[in-house]
């Protein structure tokens, strides 16, 4: 049985997340390249940052892994593999527990340095001040069901509802019946989750999304030519296009 | 061998009164904005001195430029490319806000709106990035005219290489000291390591000019090239979280027009020209085993553009004939290949830098003057300049290297043109044995006279247009039929909108994809 919240939240919400995500997205890309960066505050504040930051993102660079691995990968190919439902969870505690506790740490770091450090706090966005805390938030209710859940009360196999009702927004197929009975702790994150997309491409952390994985292959110095036909640096206003025929 | 073409500039140190205008103009016309509080595309330092940012030369602690590997192949000091993805989220080795300086200004609104009171109302300093109130303690130029330099000048990385490495001391006593201005911009280099170190390929070296600039839109704020470049001359600008360097002025340079630094440089000292280079023998000439050999080896890249083989090489390589005639007309080609007078700043960070600086006499002829000897005396200054440990082997340390040679052949040179044209300039017979003595005839003296004293505007500044535009327009008027429009008897094809979309073989080179072989989905009009 599900209700209109039900619905709302596991049916509707899924897309207007993903329509936020991915049409946000283009359209940051498209009118505001200038804006797309990471707006790093290093230049005002290392120390604190160099414990911080490479421990809140790699960090998180595990807790994605992780969620590839649980959302995405079906639980009767894992078991395929040889892989049984004990020793999954095992790992999937485990992993998850440090690199949910890595990622938040670093995060509270980063957290008290940006409101502590004057320069900066100065240099904080008005977008921060929705983004960490949802980020903050979506990432304690994540541990909260790992370590909650899934450890002190022995178990909860969410590759049984979540992850299929995931996969099946991917799919175009919503079962927004699969989500009606979990725990209240994953309902959260699954909400801030979803927030947090939504946001994602209105706030810095859009620079996820153009991380340089392609440095590796290119050569080291570019050349580049000027672009044709344009002489200065931008290019000629509406209205004042030369004479061209 | 691939010809490009690179905008290189020369600074005659001799000449620099460190009167920072053209920092001041710079700053004013580029880095006045929000966020670049504490950038100067353009800095004059005193040297001996730490420069800025602080002790930017000591590479130990920066990791900027490149390092030769065992193997023989170049790598950035900082680190490869798996090491600079690893390290993007914390990069271990960027100068804080401090190394530069904290940039301040003063609460001058309290002058005049405090309230009436016995007290003197005061403008008290205050951050210009918290606004909190500060105490200034450094600055780009806190060390001006070795201003403090019993304490801030023992800390120049040159310096202390001199002290560790060879054994000379420096005296910084009032009387014994010496000292010299070093304006500098963005190296502009041929092998950039700011480039090469950008994860995002926002940083680019142009192919029509060599200037090198960050894409704004490109740019994704992983402040790598700062750590890059060993000149630490690409800045990160801390409100819009994206680097900024130096332009080389190029919406000025592509109207013909010098860099503000240059145009408006007091002593006239700043030369700007085009230099043609082989591009494929670049990397080869940055990796030199000794580090000796990295200005010879930079100079040998350099091609003359009077050699009939290289011009034949650069029209191929599509350069346009007037930039070819402005190679020839040079002068910063003169003064570094023709004269060998200008020496490029720390060859031994492997990046070929192209602006170029002729070294200071004038500390050696005020050591001269000051022994009671005649400071411009052929003679007096040719010994002065051998036996002075001191600044030569600073000079080296900064111009090559270390390899006292080329910086004692310009420094001889520059004495002899004095001796000579002092000689000529009193009316008495110049001793032909002086310029002998260095390798050159009176009339190359006369030359490097008129190019260092005399050469008047548009002798110091030979600059091209871009012209791209017209050019291409001209070329078209010459290769296709005159008939050949829509609805004529030589119609080729349907006209486009803008003349575009129809391909020139007639007039095209060969190389790269011709405009409009491909259709565009946008008609092309939208690039």
């Amino acid at each position: 049985m599900t209700t209109s919240l039900d619905l709302l939240l596991w049916g509707a919400a899924p897309y207007a997340a993903i329509a936020l995500l991915v049409g946000g997205g283009v359209w940051r890309y498209r009118y505001d390249r200038f804006g797309w960066t990471s707006r790093s505050s290093q230049l005002h504040e290392s120390t604190l940052l160099r414990i911080g930051s490479p421990l809140f993102h790699f960090g998180l660079l595990l807790v994605i892994g992780g969620h590839v691995l649980g959302l995405l990968v079906p639980k009767n190919l894992t078991e395929l593999l040889g892989v049984t439902e004990d020793n999954y969870h095992l790992v999937s505690l485990g992993m998850g527990s440090i690199a949910g506790l890595a990622a938040l740490t670093g995060l509270a770091i980063l957290l008290w340095r940006r409101l502590r450090v004057p320069a900066v706090r100065n240099a904080s966005l008005r977008s921060d001040r929705i983004a960490y805390p949802v980020l903050a938030l979506a990432m304690l209710a994540g541990l909260t069901t790992t370590v909650l859940d899934n450890g002190l009360r022995g178990g909860y196999d969410y590759r049984e509802t979540i992850s299929p009702w995931f996969r099946g927004i991917l799919l175009l197929h919503p079962q927004p019946e699969l989500m009606a009975h979990v725990p209240l702790d994953y309902k959260l994150h699954v909400v801030l989750g979803m927030t947090l997309f939504a946001l994602w491409p209105f706030s810095r952390l859009v620079h996820a999304f153009s991380a340089p994985v392609h440095y590796l292959l290119r050569p080291y110095v570019v050349y580049r030519r000027r672009e044709p036909g344009r002489v200065g640096n931008r290019a000629t206003r509406r209205g004042w296009e030369p004479v061209d025929r | 061998m691939r010809v490009l073409a690179q905008l290189a500039m020369v600074m005659n140190l001799d000449k620099c009164i460190g009167c920072h205008t053209c920092s001041v103009t710079c700053k004013q016309a580029w880095t006045n904005r929000a966020g670049t509080e504490y950038v100067w595309f353009n800095n004059v330092e005193t040297r001996p001195g730490q420069g800025y940012p602080r002790r930017y030369e000591d590479q130990d602690q920066w990791k900027g430029g490149w390092v030769r590997t065992s193997g023989g192949r170049l790598k950035l000091r900082a680190g490869g490319r798996f090491r600079k993805l690893a390290s993007l989220f914390a990069n271990p080795d960027l100068p804080e806000i401090s190394d530069y300086y904290e940039p301040w200004t003063y609460e001058y609104a309290t002058l005049i709106d405090a309230p009436l009171g016995t007290d003197v109302p005061t403008a008290a300093p205050k951050s210009a990035i918290t606004g909190a109130p500060v105490q200034p303690d450094w600055g780009p130029n806190w060390d001006d005219d070795l201003g403090g330099s019993t304490e801030h000048g023992v800390a120049d990385p040159v310096l202390q290489r001199l002290r560790d490495d060879l054994g000379v001391q420096v005296k910084f006593e009032f009387e014994q000291s010496f000292m010299f201005y070093l304006p500098r911009i963005c190296e502009h280099c041929l092998n950039p390591s700011c480039v090469a170190s950008c994860p995002s390929g926002a940083m680019y070296k142009r192919e029509e000019d060599g200037i090198v600039l960050v894409d704004q839109h490109q740019c994704r704020g992983w402040r790598m090239c700062v750590t890059g470049c060993p000149y630490k001359k690409v800045y990160f600008n801390h409100r819009t979280g994206k680097a900024e360097k130096c332009t080389f002025c190029y919406p000025r340079v592509e109207a013909g027009q010098p860099t503000v630094c240059s145009e408006t440089c007091v002593g006239r000292l700043r030369y700007i020209g085009v230099v043609l280079y082989d591009a494929d023998r670049v990397t080869e000439a940055a990796s030199v085993a000794d580090e000796h050999d990295l200005y010879p080896a930079q100079l040998d890249l350099m091609l003359d553009p009077h050699d009939p083989e290289v011009i034949r090489a650069a029209e191929q390589a599509g350069i346009p004939h007037d930039w070819i005639t402005a190679a020839q007309r040079s002068p910063v080609y003169q003064l570094i290949h023709t004269y060998r007078l200008a020496l490029p700043l720390h060859p031994e960070y492997r990046t070929m830098p192209m602006v170029w600086y002729i070294p200071p006499l004038s500390p050696v002829v005020d050591a001269v003057a000051g022994t009671g000897f005649d400071g411009e005396d052929g003679h007096n200054l040719f010994g002065a300049i051998d036996s002075l440990r001191i600044p030569v082997e600073y000079l080296a340390e900064l111009f090559t290297a270390g390899d006292v040679t080329p910086v004692r052949t310009s420094l001889r040179r520059l004495a002899a043109m004095r001796s000579y044209m002092r000689s000529v300039n009193l009316g008495r017979e110049p001793d032909e044995r002086v310029p002998a003595a260095v390798g050159l005839d009176g009339e190359q003296v006369f030359g490097m006279y008129r190019l260092l004293a005399l050469a008047k505007y548009d002798e110091r500044y030979v600059i091209p247009t871009a012209g791209i535009g017209q050019a291409h327009d001209l070329e078209g008027i010459a290769t296709q039929c005159s008939l050949d429009v829509d609805g004529g008897p030589g119609m080729g094809g349907p006209a486009v909108a803008g003349g575009q979309g129809r391909v020139d073989l007639v007039s095209w080179r060969g190389t790269g994809r011709p405009d409009a072989l491909f259709p565009t989905l946008r008609g092309g009009g939208d690039r």
